[in-house]
């Protein structure tokens, strides 16, 4: 399994799965695995932790997962979430995360619930969310951040698949992960996808956004474990799904 | 008709209840005790409907689009939308709905229910409305009807054909990008079978049936297990983390728990109301949740009065249904088609393939219109569980797929089609897992 290279510490990497029980609708495990796999490979030794929505959220995690849900369970997780401080004080740290789709929301100011309205966030980054008119369903790709990058190269094209109704505005503390080429991203018409602002990232790219960018997955690891040049993995699988998705959508 | 009464729990205590199934008779006056309306009764709007349906259903059969069934009973119920319930009054029905296992209980509790007389079924798993009538226009003399639903058209499914019971054996993720989340599917059976006169046979180990079935009054619960609990964690009803002790389950927040079974699938045979234990050995169909599905079946089945041992030895007969289980040669290998549409399915099909010899598994995955055009449910299957088995990968999506068992551990070999697998492949038995349009194509290709 190991490319050889020795673990850079002692201590093992900590990918903390934050709500498995509310928000995993879309395979969202398939994060957790991949960095796990690809985190295996280089070396290190792996915890993985699931926080189920009546535990608290470890503070010390090393890369923080949060994932998709309809409108009840993103109620209730954040719900749960602003009462626990695990989640920002690990970011307010430097923990790395990635949060997808409904999670995405939670991390920003506020966001709309069908039942309730506008709602809190953790507030974590410089983003607002809104309901949109149009279920935004289908492929995306996104021409990343070109300010973003590990191993010395951009993190190319990003390819997943969306489902939502939400649009996300962007404020002046982050920048989009993406300029969206196919789909919608941040919402119809808002021409990008997520946003990013130090260690934290977020993406409307559903479910294993990391199983079509394996890139994004090293520049999570490399947040977290400051390895800016990663040995290099097999990914054959990886790249080929990539070229295949990225043709199947004329991009 | 056997007399025999049956045990059904109705809040928290039990009583003795048996279906009366001559209600559904008097629903249109037609005075003919329960057969069904004669097709000279029908009124002359349904009469010209249902001409219509055969109609169109010969045209589209004779264009190769299928079996035509679903067409002609699209166009029949434009010109009758009440045509399902004259085409249901005077039957005896039973409904079936699921995310998993619908069309095979279909099929045992018709095959139980044969032992009362001919029983009307729509056997090729055409679930929706137009399905369903153009099913029930094929026979008209059949008493009973035994009929899959779509869980998205149960309620107005029982709504038009007043059905004596209705079986819900579990509800969990499918086809995400289409159809709606699975506690709202939940929330429409509680809402949509609030008050109905049916008696509901209902998976107690699974929380969204049992709160599904929560406003009906007369329940008969029904032990069937729970494999995949994924979507299983949040209390349906006011968002708690669910706790689990063995098969026990309740939300720790409000007072929601998992109701006592009168049946029970214990291992490899079912207990019935009166602690009798039937042997579920002699199902052809194979693996726990065809035990389940039996177990159901013939707590349906009581309802009307067969004996579970009768009605189980009548299942027994039952080999594959719609190709899944079919065992077919095809280029010096035996197949045996398996279909897993959803993570629950996939989770159940991997106990049927699991303990056997080490033979492989080839696995079809495509994302075409009818599986759901998003291959994000890959990641929540285990596929961990085929390590150590050479598995071999083909179908539209397959490089989903190949980087889903690289994550997962898994040797496996990529392949442009199902010819070019198997050349690579041993002579022997292989179990083919495929979803639902890859199954689709595999049993064409194959003859099954
Ligand atoms: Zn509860």
């Amino acid at each position: 399994m190991s490319q050889g290279r020795p673990a850079p510490g002692p201590s093992a990497l900590r990918i903390v799965w934050i709500y498995p029980d509310l928000l995993s609708t879309y395979g969202d495990q398939g994060n957790a695995l991949i960095l796990e796999y690809r985190a295996a490979a280089r070396g290190h030794r792996v915890e993985r932790v699931d926080v189920r929505s009546d535990q608290a959220v470890p503070e010390q995690g090393d890369i923080y997962l949060i994932g998709g849900g309809e409108d009840r369970p993103q109620r209730l997780a954040a719900e749960r979430l602003r009462r626990d401080p695990g989640l920002t004080r690990a970011a307010g740290r430097g923990a790395a995360v990635l949060a997808v789709c409904a999670g995405f929301q939670l991390m920003g100011h506020t966001f709309y619930d069908e039942q309730e309205g506008v709602l809190p966030g953790l507030g974590l980054i410089d983003v607002t969310s809104h309901r949109g008119s149009v279920r935004c369903v289908g492929e995306v790709v996104a021409d990343s951040d070109p300010q973003l990058a590990v191993g010395g190269a951009g993190l190319g094209p990003l390819t997943g698949f969306e489902n939502h109704m939400g649009t996300t505005l962007l404020g002046q503390g982050v920048r989009p992960l993406g300029t969206v080429r196919v789909g919608n991203g941040n919402g119809a018409g808002a021409g990008t996808d997520g946003a990013h602002a130090g260690t934290i990232a977020g993406t409307y790219l559903h479910g294993p956004v990391l199983a079509r960018n394996p890139a994004l997955a090293d520049l999570i690891l490399s947040w977290a474990d400051g390895d800016s040049a990663p040995s290099p993995v097999d990914e054959r699988w990886h790249q080929r799904l990539r070229k295949e998705r990225l043709a199947a959508v004329g991009a | 008709m056997s007399a025999a009464p049956v045990a059904v729990r109705r809040g928290g205590g039990a009583e003795r209840h048996r279906v009366d199934t001559t209600v559904a008779s008097q629903d249109e006056g037609a005075g003919h005790g329960a057969a069904a309306q004669d097709p000279a009764d029908l009124p002359a709007r349904a009469k010209v409907a249902v001409a219509a349906g055969k109609v169109t259903g010969a045209v589209s059969r004779a264009a190769g689009r299928g079996s035509g069934g679903v067409i002609g009973g699209r166009v029949a119920l434009r010109l009758d939308p009440r045509l399902l319930a004259r085409l249901t009054a005077g039957r005896t029905c039973v409904l079936v709905s699921a995310t998993n296992g619908k069309t095979t209980t279909t099929r045992l509790i018709a095959e139980a229910l044969r032992a009362l007389g001919p029983v009307v079924s729509n056997a090729l798993g055409a679930n929706m409305p137009a399905g369903i009538t153009a099913a029930m226009a094929t026979d008209r003399d059949a008493r009973y009807a035994v009929i899959e639903v779509d869980e998205k058209y149960l309620p107005a499914v029982a709504t038009q054909t007043t059905p004596s019971a209705i079986a819900l054996l579990n509800l969990s993720r499918d086809q995400l990008d289409r159809a709606a989340e699975t506690r709202m599917l939940a929330q429409r059976w509680r809402d949509g079978l609030a008050g109905s006169s049916a008696t509901i046979v209902a998976n107690c180990d699974d929380p969204l049936v049992v709160w599904a079935a929560g406003q009906v009054e007369r329940v008969v619960w029904v032990a069937a297990g729970q494999a995949w609990q994924e979507d299983a964690w949040s209390c349906p009803r006011c968002g708690g983390v669910l706790q689990r002790t063995g098969q026990e389950w309740h939300c720790a927040a409000c007072d929601l728990r998992r109701p006592q079974p009168t049946w029970v699938l214990d291992g490899e045979a079912l207990r019935d109301p009166y602690g009798v234990r039937v042997p579920l050995g002699g199902l052809r169909l194979p693996g726990r949740a065809n035990r389940a599905n039996a177990t159901t079946a013939a707590a349906v089945a009581s309802l009307f009065g067969v004996d579970p041992h009768r009605a189980v030895a009548r299942m027994e007969q039952v080999a594959a249904v719609a190709g899944r289980y079919d065992t077919v040669s095809y280029r010096g290998r035996q197949l045996r088609l398996l279909l897993a549409k959803n993570p629950a399915g996939w989770l159940e099909t991997f106990d049927l393939v699991a303990g056997a010899d080490a033979h492989p598994v080839l696995l079809s995955v495509n994302a075409l219109g009818a599986d759901g055009t998003d291959t994000s449910w890959l990641w929540d299957v285990d596929y961990t569980r085929l390590r150590g088995r050479p598995v071999l990968v083909i179908g539209q999506r397959r490089l989903d797929l190949a980087v889903r068992l690289q994550v997962a551990g898994v040797d496996f070999t990529v392949h442009d089609d199902l010819d070019a697998a198997l050349a690579a492949a041993p002579e022997g038995l292989i179990d083919v897992i495929a979803n639902y349009t890859a199954f689709q194509q595999l049993r064409q290709k194959v003859g099954a």
